[in-house]
């Protein structure tokens, strides 16, 4: 089990050396201490490997990744697996804005609390978050799915097109477009399997939660609706 | 017959024809008219310079005989693989979605024949223009439709877009017509709406943010591409400074003229600058900062011969890109097809209604029967015939100027023609030593 003290390694030479790695290679967990909020720490990772990382992480940690397991034992900075393709990321902590942002796929699971755009334009990753979110999170979200156990601030789903919000606490308010909609067994079975996906394995009760999605009445402009934006 | 002399009629030049006519359609529609291309106004530009060529004080060089080189590094400042093109003119971004999958692969072929670059745009990277394209330029764009890391990585270079000269600060709308299953697949979204592409990245804001996530595109891709910088022209001192502080290793600077797929006229007309306006306060914020040809400068919007290319040359510029007239080249607007122009409300050389897919040139649309009429090998030989006649006429004034290579032309081997063109070029007027605003 390779590990990395980024406190005495640059981070350069441990994101090449994670880079190198091959879709079979046997260094399949690694650990990285003393990150002290670095920026890009295990950014564009793409094998079936896992990354622990000890400690805080600044901007982009896991971006972009593909196919990893991430695990951050701290709090996470600005786009924590911002475009994740692929995989896992787990932030122990609180993570900063636009966690998530523009994921493609892959789940990410963050237990304390996310602040502002948290899934802003994501399409298609899931996100689960134990906290609350911050204001226009879920921004022009398209796919995927957001989960908060707590509350979502202003402008929840502002513009959103066909993303899934899921909201167990209060929503201050929802943006352009976003309505709540009725949550059905195939919501609550959809639900469940995401919470799964994210570890938790029947703990949560999917009907404690509201749904949230798009009114598709902006998807085509209209200049009576000028008003809406 | 009453012989009294009458009043010509006499027709207002601020309520022009044009203007009146605007004033019917909004009164008519309830909404602004939604157009591609770039600004159409007459604004100072290339035209308002003149090159002096040699003469008893300067030495020109032999034309046919005596080499003019034309070839330009980009990305020398960071990057581990820069990119070598053989001309100074590269092919701007535009996107598959508002343009056919056969003109992105026609923009490839294009380049390449004359070794020199493409660049995707929103909505991610088809296999057409990878394929084709020796070097491919991938924007990275505030929607990140089609983003991944994989384009990222088979990329030749990457380009942060920040924003465009035909609407700096605006995001865009690619309307439902156009979006095809293909398409749809692509940005992850409906077949049928309208799709709106950002104004602001999602996950930075201000420059300080903007160099850290060039970090992380360097490390995502092990700092082996260069990494561009696209603005607007709006503030070009400013954004020149900051870009080369956030890490840019070249910065692509585009003038008011530059054309766009889709966006309200208003914007295209009233917002930014004329690219002769931008490219001296460029050239100076790389100079002050001691960045001058270390940081390399491409410079877009209105480039349409080589005049035009070794006039921003001259000005300071590494290269020059080209959009609209890289589509006019592939056929775009050409008068045979004036007939199916008239009956889309337009002629040929005014068509600019690419938003809505129905470009009897195939190629801004996302029709088949209308792109099938684009043959990518035929268009993409007709862009590398222009391309290499912009870089002869290029040659030819650089020669008459007494350069051995194109980016040797310089500011003192101009002069402008008018007050204004002085005054933004910070060339001489004509016959005199006035530079208004410095002399």
């Amino acid at each position: 089990m390779p590990e990395v003290d980024l406190g005495a390694t640059p981070l350069r030479e441990l994101n090449a050396s994670l880079h190198r790695l091959s879709p079979d290679t046997n260094e399949r967990h690694w650990i990285i201490d003393h990150p002290a909020g670095r920026h890009a720490i295990a950014a564009g990772l793409n094998a079936p490997i896992t990354v622990e990382i000890n400690g805080p992480v600044g901007y982009y940690c896991a971006g972009m990744n593909k196919l990893a397991t991430v695990l951050i034992h701290g709090n996470a900075g600005v786009g924590v697996a911002e475009n994740m393709m692929s995989g896992f990321v787990h932030v122990a902590g609180d993570a900063s804005q636009s966690a998530g942002a523009t994921g493609r796929g892959g789940v990410l699971r963050i237990d304390g609390n996310a602040s502002s755009r948290c899934g802003i334009s994501m399409k298609g990753i899931d996100i689960v978050v134990q906290g609350s979110v911050g204001h226009m999170s879920a921004f022009m979200a398209q796919a995927g799915s957001l989960i908060v156990f707590g509350d979502a601030g202003d402008s929840l789903g502002d513009s959103i097109y066909e993303a899934r919000l899921f909201v167990r606490g209060r929503v201050k308010s929802l943006g352009a477009d976003c309505i709540e909609k009725p949550m059905r067994e195939e919501h609550k079975r959809a639900l469940h399997e995401t919470l799964g996906r994210a570890g938790f394995n029947g703990e949560i009760d999917p009907s404690e939660f509201k749904r949230y999605g798009s009114a598709r009445k902006l998807y085509n402009f209209h200049v009576d609706n000028a008003g809406a934006y | 017959m009453d012989w009294t002399p009458r009043t010509t009629p006499r027709a207002s030049a601020t309520f022009d024809e044009y203007s009146m006519s605007e004033i019917r359609r909004a009164a008519a529609t309830g909404i602004y008219d939604i157009r591609g291309a770039g600004a159409k106004r007459r604004l100072p530009h290339f035209d308002d310079l003149l090159f002096l060529g040699a003469s008893i004080s300067r030495y020109p060089l032999e034309g046919y005989r005596e080499k003019c080189g034309t070839d330009i590094w980009l990305g020398t400042r960071f990057a581990q693989q820069p990119i070598h093109i053989k001309i100074p003119i590269t092919i701007a971004g535009m996107s598959f979605g508002s343009l056919s999958a056969q003109a992105k692969e026609a923009l490839g072929r294009g380049a390449t024949q004359v070794g020199t670059s493409t660049t995707t745009g929103d909505g991610g990277m088809t296999e057409e223009e990878r394929g084709h394209s020796n070097i491919l330029v991938y924007q990275v764009l505030p929607s990140r439709y089609g983003m991944n890391p994989d384009d990222l990585r088979r990329a030749d270079a990457i380009e942060v877009v920040v924003g465009q000269g035909a609407k700096p600060g605006g995001g865009g709308m690619l309307l439902g017509q156009k979006i095809s299953d293909r398409v749809a697949e692509m940005r992850t979204l409906p077949k049928g709406i309208d799709q709106r592409s950002a104004c602001r990245h999602p996950d930075w804001t201000g420059p300080d943010d903007l160099e850290i996530k060039i970090e992380e595109l360097r490390e995502i891709t092990d700092w082996q591409k260069p990494i561009y910088i696209k603005v607007g022209a709006s503030r070009p001192y400013y954004d020149t400074a900051l870009a080369i502080k956030a890490g840019a290793d070249v910065i692509v600077l585009d003038g008011m003229q530059g054309g766009t797929a889709a966006t309200q006229d208003v914007f295209i007309e009233h917002v930014g600058l004329p690219i002769l306006g931008a490219i001296r306060p460029a050239v100076q914020a790389l100079q002050d900062l001691g960045m001058h040809r270390q940081v390399q400068l491409i410079v877009s919007g209105g480039i349409r011969n080589g005049a035009d290319v070794a006039k921003a040359l001259a000005l300071g510029a590494d290269a020059v890109s080209i959009g609209t007239a890289a589509l006019v080249a592939l056929g775009d607007n050409d008068p045979a097809l004036e007939e199916e122009y008239r009956k889309l409300g337009s002629h040929a050389g005014c068509y600019d209604d690419w938003h809505e897919g129905r470009d009897p040139a195939g190629i801004t649309t996302q029709d088949p029967v209308l792109a099938a009429r684009l043959d990518p090998a035929l268009a993409g030989r007709r862009l590398a015939n222009y391309l290499s006649v912009l870089t002869l006429e290029t040659q030819t004034i650089a020669r008459a100027c007494g350069k051995s290579h194109v980016r040797n032309l310089e500011p003192e081997d101009l002069v402008a023609l008018t007050v204004e063109a002085a005054a933004m070029a910070r060339v001489p007027l004509a016959g005199t030593n006035w530079i208004p605003g410095t002399t």
